[in-house]
Parts: C-alpha cells; sequence; structure tokens
C-alpha cells in the first residue's frame, strides 16, 4: 500500500508553488489521496479551483509535511473527494456552483453559494446568465411525529452576520440542525482575478473583518512565497505583534458575548472594556483600530512610534492585572458553567476528521496551531504555550481561549523587548513569469490559508482564501444534537465561525 | 463576583462625553425627516441592526457602541431584535444579491415611521466590493436610505455622531 506521502509525490511537478510543491496527478492517485485522507492518515486543508483544475492541499501526519495536489478537468467533471472523505463536501459543492465543475459521486448535489440570485451560473468561468429568481432549497428530512420545525434567519436577533438555521427539535430537544449559507457571497475569489497586489491585499483584508490582519498576512506571504521575496525582519515582528493584539480583542470579545448568552453580562462588561483597550493601543499604534490594511506584501504600511509602544505597555500592564480576576471570576460562578459545561460537545475524533483549527478544535484534543506548524517568522524565535483541552464543550472553549489571552500576552511583550529596527518594507514587483505561492496562518479562529497565482505582469491571477470556519461550521451541526434549542445560541457563539469569510 | 460588583459601585464610570452630533449627518437629515413624527416618538428609538453582507468589520464596530465607554443606551438608543420593534434600521454591507430579499423584507417588517442608516463605505456604494457578480452595491439601492454613516468600518465615535444627529435632528 503506497502511503500518502508516496501518494503526494507521485504525478508530474507542475509549476513550481512555493513553498510546497504542486503535483498533477491522474484519478487513481487523486482518488488514493481522498481514500488516505479518510483513513485519517493526513489533514485536507484546502479544496478548490481556478477553473481548470481542481486543487487540494494536504498535511501528511507522517511525515508532516505539507503538499498540493492537483487533477486536470477537461471534461468539467473530476473525482469526489467528499464521498470518501466528508470534510471536502460543502468545497465541493462550492466549486460546482462556482466553476460548474461537477464532483463525480458527490454525495451532496445542492447547490451550496449559489442561491439562483447572481443572474447567472458559473461565475468563475465564461458564465452562463440565469433569472436571478432564487431557487428552492431541500432541507434534509427528518421524520417522526413529534417532531417540528424552527426556521432561523438569515437575518437574526442579534447584530450578527446572515445566515439561516432549520432546526428539527422534539419539544426542547434539536434533533437536526440544517445550517444553510451563502447569504454574503460577495464573489470575492473573481475580484481578485486580474486585481493588482495593492488592490487584491486589500481586498483579502476584507474577506472577514474580524480576523484582517491575519488574512492580510496570509495573503501578503503566499505572495512573497511565489516571488521568493525577503521581508525586512522588523516587519516580521511588526505583524505578529498585530497578529496577536487582534487574537487578544477577539479572544475578550468572545468570552464577554459567550458569557452574555448565558445572561452573565458582567464578564461581558468587562471584556468589552479590554477589547476596547486593544483596538485604540491599535489605532494609536497603526493608525486603524482593526489594523487594516496594516498588512502589505512586502511587509507593513505602519511602523510603530514610541507612543505606540508605551500604549501597548499600558495595556499589558492593565490586562496583567485584570485577567486573572476574569478567570477566577468564570471559573468560580458556577451558575455560568451550569450552562457551559457538557452544552454543545464536539467529539475529538470529528475535530480529527475534519482537521478542525482554532479554539474549537483545540478544546477537543486536536493540539494544531499554524505558528507552530508549519510555523513561520519570528514564532520560531518566541516562546508561546497554546491553549489545550479535552473537554470539546463550551466550557472547553472558553478554556482554551482564557489560555491563548494568556499566552498572548507574554507574546506581545516579547515582540516589544526584541522589536528588531530598519526598514519595514520591501518592494514586491513582478518577475517577468506565472508563479505560484501558498500560506497557512494562524487567525484567532484558526488556521487560514492562501493560494495565490501570479502573473507575468504582476498581477493576481487566480486566488483562493480558504477560512477556518469551512471546516468547524459541519461540527456545530452535530455538536448541538441532543441539546436544547434555547442553548443553541451559547454553543454558536462558543464557535463562533465566520460568515463571511466562508462564504467570501 | 461579589468583589468585581463592589469595585464597580466605588469606581467612577468609565463612560465617556458624548461627542456632539455630525454638523454632516444633520444636514443631511434636514432633508429627509418628518419632524412630526420624530416629535411623537420623542428621544428614544429603537435600532434594528441588518448585515446585508458585510465583511463583519462594521458588526464589530456597531457592537463596541455597546460596550460601557460608549455606553450608546444613555442616548436613549436601543437594538432590538426585532424590526417589527424597530425605528431605524441599520445597515452595513455591499448587500449581497444573496441578502437582498432578506433586506427587502425587513425593510418592510418594520413599522412607520422608520429611518434607514447606512454604515461604512459598503453601504454606501459597494466599496472594496462594487461591481461584483454577486453584489447590488449601495444599499440605497434597494432601500431608501436617509443617513450614510462613512467608513471602513467607522469608528464608534463616528457612528455615534451620526446616532445622535439622528435623535437630535
Ligand atoms: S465598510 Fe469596510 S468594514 Fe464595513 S463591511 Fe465594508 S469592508 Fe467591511
Amino acid at each position: 500500500m503506497m502511503s500518502l506521502r508516496e501518494t503526494m509525490l507521485r504525478g508530474r511537478e507542475a509549476r513550481a508553488c512555493r513553498p510546497w510543491p504542486r503535483h498533477v496527478v491522474d484519478h487513481s492517485v487523486w482518488l488514493r489521496a481522498a481514500r488516505e485522507l479518510g483513513k485519517g492518515r493526513g489533514d485536507m486543508l484546502g479544496l478548490w479551483s481556478d477553473g481548470a483544475e481542481v486543487h487540494m492541499a494536504i498535511l501528511d501526519h507522517e511525515t508532516s509535511q505539507i503538499g498540493l495536489l492537483s487533477i486536470d478537468c477537461p471534461e468539467g467533471r473530476f473525482p469526489s473527494v467528499a464521498h470518501l472523505h466528508p470534510p471536502a463536501m460543502r468545497l465541493e459543492r462550492a466549486i460546482g456552483d462556482i466553476y460548474g465543475l461537477a464532483a463525480q459521486g458527490l454525495p451532496d448535489r445542492r447547490r451550496w453559494l449559489d442561491h439562483g440570485r447572481w443572474g447567472l451560473r458559473h461565475p468563475g468561468r465564461s458564465s452562463e446568465n440565469s433569472e436571478p429568481s432564487g431557487d428552492a432549497y431541500a432541507f434534509l428530512p427528518a421524520e417522526g411525529a413529534p417532531l417540528h420545525q424552527i426556521p432561523v434567519g438569515p437575518v437574526h436577533a442579534g447584530i450578527i452576520e446572515p445566515g439561516h438555521f432549520r432546526f428539527s427539535a422534539n419539544g426542547e430537544t434539536v434533533v437536526r440542525l440544517e445550517e444553510r449559507l451563502g447569504y454574503v457571497h460577495k464573489g470575492i475569489e473573481r475580484l481578485m482575478a486580474g486585481a493588482t497586489l495593492e488592490r487584491a491585499a486589500r481586498l483579502a483584508g476584507r474577506v472577514s473583518g474580524d480576523s484582517t490582519v491575519a488574512y492580510a498576512l496570509a495573503f501578503a506571504r503566499a505572495v512573497e512565497a511565489a516571488l521568493e521575496m525577503e521581508v525586512p525582519r522588523r516587519a516580521v515582528w511588526l505583524r505578529a505583534l498585530m497578529a496577536e493584539l487582534e487574537r487578544l480583542a477577539n479572544h475578550f470579545g468572545d468570552i464577554g458575548a459567550i458569557c452574555n448568552d448565558a445572561s452573565f453580562s458582567l464578564m461581558h462588561a468587562h471584556c468589552g472594556v479590554m477589547r476596547e483597550h486593544i483596538l485604540r493601543a491599535a489605532q494609536v499604534c497603526f493608525g486603524h483600530r482593526l489594523m487594516m490594511d496594516r498588512i502589505v506584501p512586502g511587509g507593513v504600511a505602519a511602523d510603530l512610534s514610541e507612543e505606540g509602544v508605551e500604549a501597548l505597555r499600558a495595556f499589558l500592564k492593565t490586562a496583567e492585572r485584570l485577567v486573572p480576576n476574569f478567570v477566577r471570576l468564570y471559573g468560580d460562578t458556577t451558575s455560568l458553567q451550569d450552562r457551559t459545561v457538557g452544552a454543545g460537545f464536539v467529539r475529538p475524533e470529528l475535530a480529527r476528521q475534519y482537521a478542525c483549527g482554532g479554539f474549537v478544535g483545540r478544546a477537543s484534543g486536536r493540539a494544531f496551531d499554524a505558528r507552530r506548524l508549519p510555523g513561520y517568522a519570528p514564532y520560531d524565535e518566541l516562546n508561546f504555550k497554546f491553549g489545550a483541552s479535552t473537554t470539546g464543550d463550551v466550557d472547553g472553549r472558553i478554556w482554551v481561549r482564557f489560555d491563548e489571552i494568556r499566552a498572548s500576552l507574554p507574546l506581545i511583550e516579547q515582540i516589544l523587548d526584541r522589536l528588531p529596527s530598519g526598514e519595514i518594507r520591501a518592494e514586491a514587483s513582478s518577475c517577468g513569469e506565472t508563479r505560484e505561492g501558498a500560506a497557512l496562518v494562524e487567525g484567532f479562529r484558526g488556521d487560514i490559508f492562501v493560494w495565490a497565482k501570479l502573473g507575468a505582469s504582476g498581477v493576481v491571477e487566480r486566488c483562493h482564501l480558504r477560512d477556518p470556519s469551512w471546516f468547524q461550521w459541519p461540527l456545530l451541526e452535530a455538536a448541538i444534537e441532543g441539546n436544547i434549542v434555547a442553548d443553541f445560541p451559547l454553543c454558536n457563539k462558543s464557535f463562533n465561525c465566520s460568515y463571511s469569510g466562508h462564504d467570501l | 463576583m461579589r468583589k468585581f460588583l463592589f469595585q464597580g459601585l466605588l469606581r467612577n464610570p468609565l463612560t465617556e462625553a458624548a461627542p456632539s452630533p455630525d454638523q454632516d449627518a444633520l444636514a443631511e437629515l434636514g432633508a429627509s425627516l418628518a419632524r412630526a413624527s420624530r416629535r411623537r416618538l420623542g428621544r428614544s428609538l429603537s435600532i434594528r441592526e441588518v448585515d446585508a453582507g458585510s465583511c463583519n468589520g462594521c458588526e464589530l464596530e456597531i457592537h463596541a457602541l455597546g460596550n460601557a465607554i460608549y455606553d450608546i443606551e444613555r442616548f436613549g438608543l436601543r437594538f432590538v431584535a426585532s424590526p417589527r420593534h424597530a425605528d431605524v434600521l441599520l445597515v452595513t454591507g455591499p448587500v449581497t444579491k444573496n441578502m437582498r430579499e432578506a433586506l427587502e423584507r425587513t425593510y418592510n417588517a418594520t413599522p412607520d415611521p422608520k429611518w434607514v442608516v447606512a454604515v461604512g463605505d459598503c453601504a454606501l456604494n459597494g466599496g472594496v466590493f462594487a461591481g461584483s457578480y454577486a453584489c447590488v452595491g449601495a444599499v440605497a439601492e434597494v432601500i431608501p436610505v436617509d443617513l450614510h454613516i462613512k467608513g471602513c468600518p467607522p469608528d464608534p465615535m463616528a457612528l455615534l455622531k451620526g446616532l445622535i444627529a439622528l435623535v437630535e435632528a
């Protein structure tokens, strides 16, 4: 039996993709790779198309190496990965919607991102016009006498993103949850095609607003890999500083919001103030509260001033004083834990199978962090721990966030202490030939994968951005089963999946 | 927990002074506000937020309005869960085609008199997503808009100034 590693080296090496090789394979090798994934020998990091080929990024467990496989689809078909490895399901449905490429053997043939409202089909290639009257959508059946359905969304009760949830419930107990997403599909990958690097970076930073730093970083790293660029050391460290600030701001926001959904508004109030501290420090440091457009291919667009360092040191002092209090407040409030312990349980096998990243994966025992593996500068020079739990419930996902807050604070301190001096930006210029690059970056929500193909003139020909939520949303459906309907907001918030990042 | 609550009693509030209303906003509103109905509603407005395809950045800053520092409720502004309870719709995003109908229906479900505030550059003209096959563009192309608050995303101060103008116009 050929191992996944050997399978990944089969076929013809395609145009050099940096830093990971890409091989064009035939049907049988493609399917063998899918089967190996199905057996748990590797993680699927992404599955996407550029219209002509379908690509898959795989992390091999045996060697801890990442590799890309591609399959040509001259007849508009490719063998489905999903029927051997279910995490590919929605990705294949999306490929069908955008590029009209059919995954043969795909168990679920319903359209996913395409709601029949764009006025055209298959916008990723020569598109056909269609009536924008909206398609009907057949939700999966849940049968049985006492069952009733509860439709929720796309417009929700809170200030959150739009999506539809269809609950089948037996009294108060959820028997099945089915998600329907795609409401915030903005056609970003098509907007990317032909965009200058500058415009593409702005778009990447707006895939998911709460992860604007992580997305800009992932895009920049993919471009820099393609162009084999050196980024000035100071810029590399400033990027990490921004990434950790974003992580902290989101984790504080999340912990407060989860507790608020359990009606514990005290935590929400305190976390909201902490988050505001961070955003204001970011404004002082980089001139934008969310740090949008501050990371660009080649470096960063804003340098850290003395005033910025002071703002951050002041924030660190406050945080070091208050975080232990927050931990105690959560840990000592049993009435709050009564809601969070045991709710929304994610089985470890499922987290592994879906290669589920971020706090959702880590709370269910999947110890993965892109800062460690594949790893990138400057984290190889920094000391940090990442959160871990095996309880898999809402409580576990809160504790992992606390762990990550406690890890990010010293990271920021280390960065401030050791920040190299010098340039902050190198010129990203084209190299007169088509180039490909990819990157995996740890956002607060989990690992973001970006693949970019640059044309000879330096514009982006194709770019794919895969949000961590693709592998978390399906687990929410599983996690809610057997919980009561009233606990859904709590479970949902503890996942905090991105709609915009997923719908793209 | 008791310690936390006790400290809260002793400390000064974190809430910052109110900004003055945005002049441009007052000018934009002057033309569109029906003063009679505003008088009837007094100084209190219920707001329903609708994400019509935003990247979620605008939502983050709208959320921040509720924190102890901006404390939006002191101005009589309150976020409500249903459009049927709302006087104001706060709309973000470049109105994706997949959200267009939901936005229209939300608007229709909001009782008169009502106002629409378009938040962010996307809601103004589609922002970076303008021209996409999947986006309509400006919110004003779908429902009538009374006030625009610009920015990508507008920060909480900009949001507050715009909303205060709405209460005081
Ligand atoms: S205006 Fe900016 S922050 Fe707001 S939704 Fe648009 S891209 Fe996101």
